[in-house]
């Protein structure tokens, strides 16, 4: 290495993406760097600017505009820009303007457009199509091999190719010979680069489609002639996968697409096909929680003594490489052993109820979604037969006894007093469906502030059936209701991610700084709030988030690509506060929400800022999309 | 004529000096050289083509001393593209002192297998023609160069350099402000490189490696430019 380039060299190898590259590769940038000074206040790049390089900030500090003027982000050493516009038109689309004096290494076009294709690393970090959100989930979802395998696994041949020019007889006749059951349609470069790629010959082609066994068929049955060209019966929408995601993941996209063929590539290059049953042999059905423990304990105390091996278990899951929802369902199945086994306690203590009940959970442990620091939200729903004179007392004393219990092993009192201790929220069947219809039909944002807990709503033990037709009534009603909708939506905006990190401060999108940030309240809470909304308004009687999203991918209410930029986000957001909670375990803390920026290493605060990124743009279409209803308000239905 | 570069009153004479010269040396590469001429005086310097330049040497004395390493960055007020860089070891005529060894990072067997000033003399004037020269401190390269070629082709050479030290030094030496410092008793400003690049905010680069500090001395004067000047400044307002 030339000593004279090792200044540059050095610094850029100590920040992403360049510190993943290998050293020739950063030989040859630090070679090809130019340098500008920019003094503060000057502008960098200018809308609409032509560009031809990607800016690295080697000292000062730059603000990034959106064409409106909002400020979009605050960067300092070692941060990129422009990359957007590279992979774009090549105009500024975000404007850029040193905060301090500034001196910026640009990288030439060439060279970018040549790392993205060289480095996949690099390319997850800059490009658009796999962004930084995404490939930190992914890159997560890499390296659990114990818990997750590839669909690349399940490949064993390479596909079956043929032009769009060929007929369908040559097709069949090509499958046929193969033992194949489908054949992926080739076609000159096109509209889609996303499925274009070389061949050995270094000719470029674009995967156009594919044609199955059953396609043949109905071109049998639709009297179609065998010289009939490829190219005119293939359809132009194909739906693929990337060789390194989940045999979940491509499960998951067969059912939401309904196909049983599912073309696999590794970027762009098709490496084969996969079909719905290679994936039902590999799927493979484990239970990895034992809860038995808890079904064991006689008493209370007994159970309160478990509440170390919870952490164990989380310590252990994420260790293990756990995802989110891996985690926030084993933790909800734990709290569910806990309750309905301090209900059976409660029944021993009691005798046998009185009428049938049903005990809910709410929040968190009804979608599945519990984490390691979580209080408890319950309420009981009672036999319409419930007297409260002759039968309340034994449902005070029940809840009281799960309620205390759950307190003891570590799930701390609601402070919102949500909880079946409250005589509220200990009722009879038809007065909770009065609540919910109320809720639904006469909703105001200050009303539903402390009630959209309910919307989340799961049976634990008892009498399903109650909760189930609460969760019926819920989702026949909300999507009738603009104006509930609205006053969910006006709440689930009540809290907003911040910017991201600048130094050590989290920033604000006012520009403020502050030492750390719940991640709950700023990021989790909120995007399961806006996914409730989704939810809700298309009758979606899922209460999971995830399940949620799969349900709002039916309808059409997000534009294409939304809920996956929704998942990846409440994913990593997920994580990240799952990782902190570990941070803080280790070190023998008391595990929160809060994250202090000091702990976020560099590639983490970029993809929590593309996160807050999409839950913000989130927001602002929940927003639009339940705007109040004109005139209705329809809260003066005159004096009660 | 009066060989100019003594002060900035004489600056407005650099055309006319350069071609004068470039009438009367002998060398075909100083004759090149000097046709190339410079920028019209009232050029702004936003679109002057500029040369930073480094030389290390093994003392501070042209006439007992000698260049051990020379740096080039060809350059503009908006970019400074290290594609373009050249950076040569020499090998002195004089003896290689131990305190300059350690100094300029250059070891002995480098220094044994390079080449003497006369052989990198093509490449470097081609690369400094049509340029603007840009330095740290004037009164190392212009004598040093002078001499060395003097002593090779038998004929000397001066050209127009803008030397960000005097732009400094212009602030913090010869302002009002900096003469009342001294008249306060307060220690002068530094303008040595690293100390000048502080003072705009530029990362502080390990010195005494020619290119690197070439390079340093390109992004100073873009500085200096940014927050003293503008990119409208004629050139003659800062060569010298």
């Amino acid at each position: 290495m030339e000593v004279e380039l090792l200044e540059i060299r050095q610094h850029m190898g100590g920040f992403p993406p360049f510190d993943a590259l290998s050293d020739d590769l950063l030989d040859e940038i630090a070679g090809e760097v130019e340098v500008a000074y920019f003094r503060a206040g000057s502008e960098i790049l200018t809308l609409d600017q032509e560009v031809h390089d990607l800016a690295y900030i080697r000292s000062g500090a730059v603000e990034v505009h959106r064409r409106n003027g909002d400020l979009y982000n605050r960067l300092g050493e070692g941060d990129i820009f422009g990359q957007f516009s590279l992979l774009g038109n090549h105009r500024v689309r975000f404007p850029a303007q040193a905060l301090e004096d500034t001196l910026i290494y640009f990288l030439p076009d060439a060279l970018f457009q040549r790392l993205c294709a060289e480095d996949e690393h690099f390319a997850d970090f800059v490009e658009l199509e796999r962004p930084r959100l995404e490939s930190a989930v992914e890159h997560h979802k890499k390296q659990n091999d114990m818990m997750i395998t590839r669909v690349r696994k399940l490949l064993s041949r390479y596909p079956v190719m043929v032009e769009a020019s060929a007929t369908v007889q040559e097709a069949a006749r090509q499958v046929s010979d193969s033992g194949a059951s489908a054949v992926l349609v080739l076609d000159a470069p096109g509209d889609n680069p996303r499925y274009t790629f070389r061949d050995s010959e270094e000719r470029a082609w674009q995967v156009r489609g594919i044609l199955t066994d059953s396609d043949f068929r109905r071109l049998v049955a639709e009297g179609r002639a065998p010289d009939t060209q490829v190219g005119e019966i293939v359809g132009d929408r194909l739906v693929a996968i990337q060789s390194d995601e989940s045999v979940h993941e491509a499960m998951l996209t067969m059912l939401r697409n309904n196909i049983h063929h599912l073309p696999v590539m590794l970027r762009r290059h098709p490496v084969g096909i996969v079909h719905l049953s290679d994936i039902i042999r590999h799927e493979t059905h484990s239970s990895l929680y034992l809860v038995s423990n808890i079904f064991n304990q006689s008493s209370a105390e007994g159970l309160a003594k478990l509440a170390p091996d919870v952490r164990a278990a989380f310590v252990r899951m994420v260790e293990d490489g756990a995802d989110s929802r891996m985690i926030g369902s084993a933790l909800s199945t734990i709290g569910r052993s806990f309750t309905r086994r301090l209900l059976e306690l409660a029944e021993e203590a009691l005798g046998p109820p009185p009428v049938p009940y049903c005990f809910m959970a709410m929040g968190s442990m009804a979608r599945n979604e519990q984490s390691l620091v979580t209080d408890q939200d319950n309420a009981l729903v009672l036999d319409d037969a419930f007297d409260p004179k002759a039968h309340d007392a034994y449902f005070l004393e029940m809840a009281k006894i799960v309620s205390d219990g759950l307190h003891t092993c570590g799930y701390t009192y609601c402070t919102g007093d949500i909880m079946a201790t409250n005589p509220r929220w200990r009722q009879p069947l038809s007065v909770w469906k009065g609540y919910f219809r109320d809720w639904i039909r006469d909703p105001t944002p200050e009303r539903l502030l402390h009630s959209s807990i309910f919307f989340d709503l799961d049976a634990v033990y008892g009498e399903n059936v109650f909760v189930e037709q609460l969760q019926d009534l819920v989702a026949e009603q909300a999507p009738k209701s603009p104006l509930f909708l609205a006053a969910m939506a006006r709440n689930a905006l009540n809290r907003t991610p911040p910017l991201g990190f600048f130094r050590t401060f989290v920033m604000e999108k006012d520009g403020k700084q502050n030492n750390s940030i719940n991640l709950k309240r700023r990021g989790t809470a909120p995007l399961t709030d806006l996914i409730r909304v989704h939810a809700l308004a298309c009758g979606s009687r899922a209460q999971n988030s995830f399940a949620r999203l799969d349900d709002i991918d039916r309808t059409q209410l997000l534009a294409q690509g939304v809920s996956d930029k929704l998942r990846y986000a409440l994913e990593f957001l997920s994580m990240a506060r799952i990782h902190h909670q570990m941070i803080d375990l280790q070190h023998e803390r008391t595990p929160d929400n809060n994250i202090e920026p000091e702990n976020v290493s560099d590639t983490e605060r970029h993809t929590l800022k593309d996160a807050f990124q999409v839950l913000s743009n989130a927001q602002k279409f929940l927003k639009f999309r339940y705007p109040i209803p004109a005139g209705g308000a329809r809260r003066s239905r005159g004096p009660h | 004529m009066r060989l100019p570069g003594r002060g900035r009153q004489q600056a407005p004479g650099w055309p006319d000096y350069l071609a004068d010269r470039a009438a009367r040396v002998q060398h075909p590469l100083l004759k090149d050289y000097f046709a190339a001429g410079c920028p019209d005086p009232a050029t702004p310097i936003g679109d002057v083509p500029m040369a930073a330049l480094d030389i290390e040497t093994t003392g501070l004395d042209p006439r007992r001393h000698a260049i051990v390493s020379v740096g080039v960055v060809p350059f503009s007020l908006a970019r400074i593209p290290l594609r373009e860089r050249r950076y040569w070891v020499l090998k002195p005529a004089r003896v290689l002192t131990e305190q300059s060894v350690t100094l300029h990072r250059i070891t002995h067997t480098e220094v044994e297998s390079a080449p003497d000033l006369v052989e990198i003399l093509p490449e470097l004037l081609a690369l400094l023609q049509g340029r603007v020269t840009v330095v740290h401190y004037r009164h190392i390269e212009r004598p040093f160069l002078d001499s060395g070629i003097q002593a090779r082709l038998g004929e000397g050479m001066r050209f127009p350099m803008i030397d960000t030290m005097s732009l400094e030094a212009r602030r913090h030496r010869q302002s009002l402000w900096s003469r009342f410092r001294r008249w306060m008793g307060r220690p002068p400003v530094s303008i040595r490189l690293h100390n000048s690049r502080e003072r705009y905010g530029l990362p502080a680069y390990q010195g005494h490696h020619a290119l690197v500090d070439a390079l340093a001395t390109a992004e100073l004067l873009q500085a200096q430019v940014a927050s003293h000047y503008s990119p409208d400044t004629p050139v003659s307002e800062l060569w010298s």
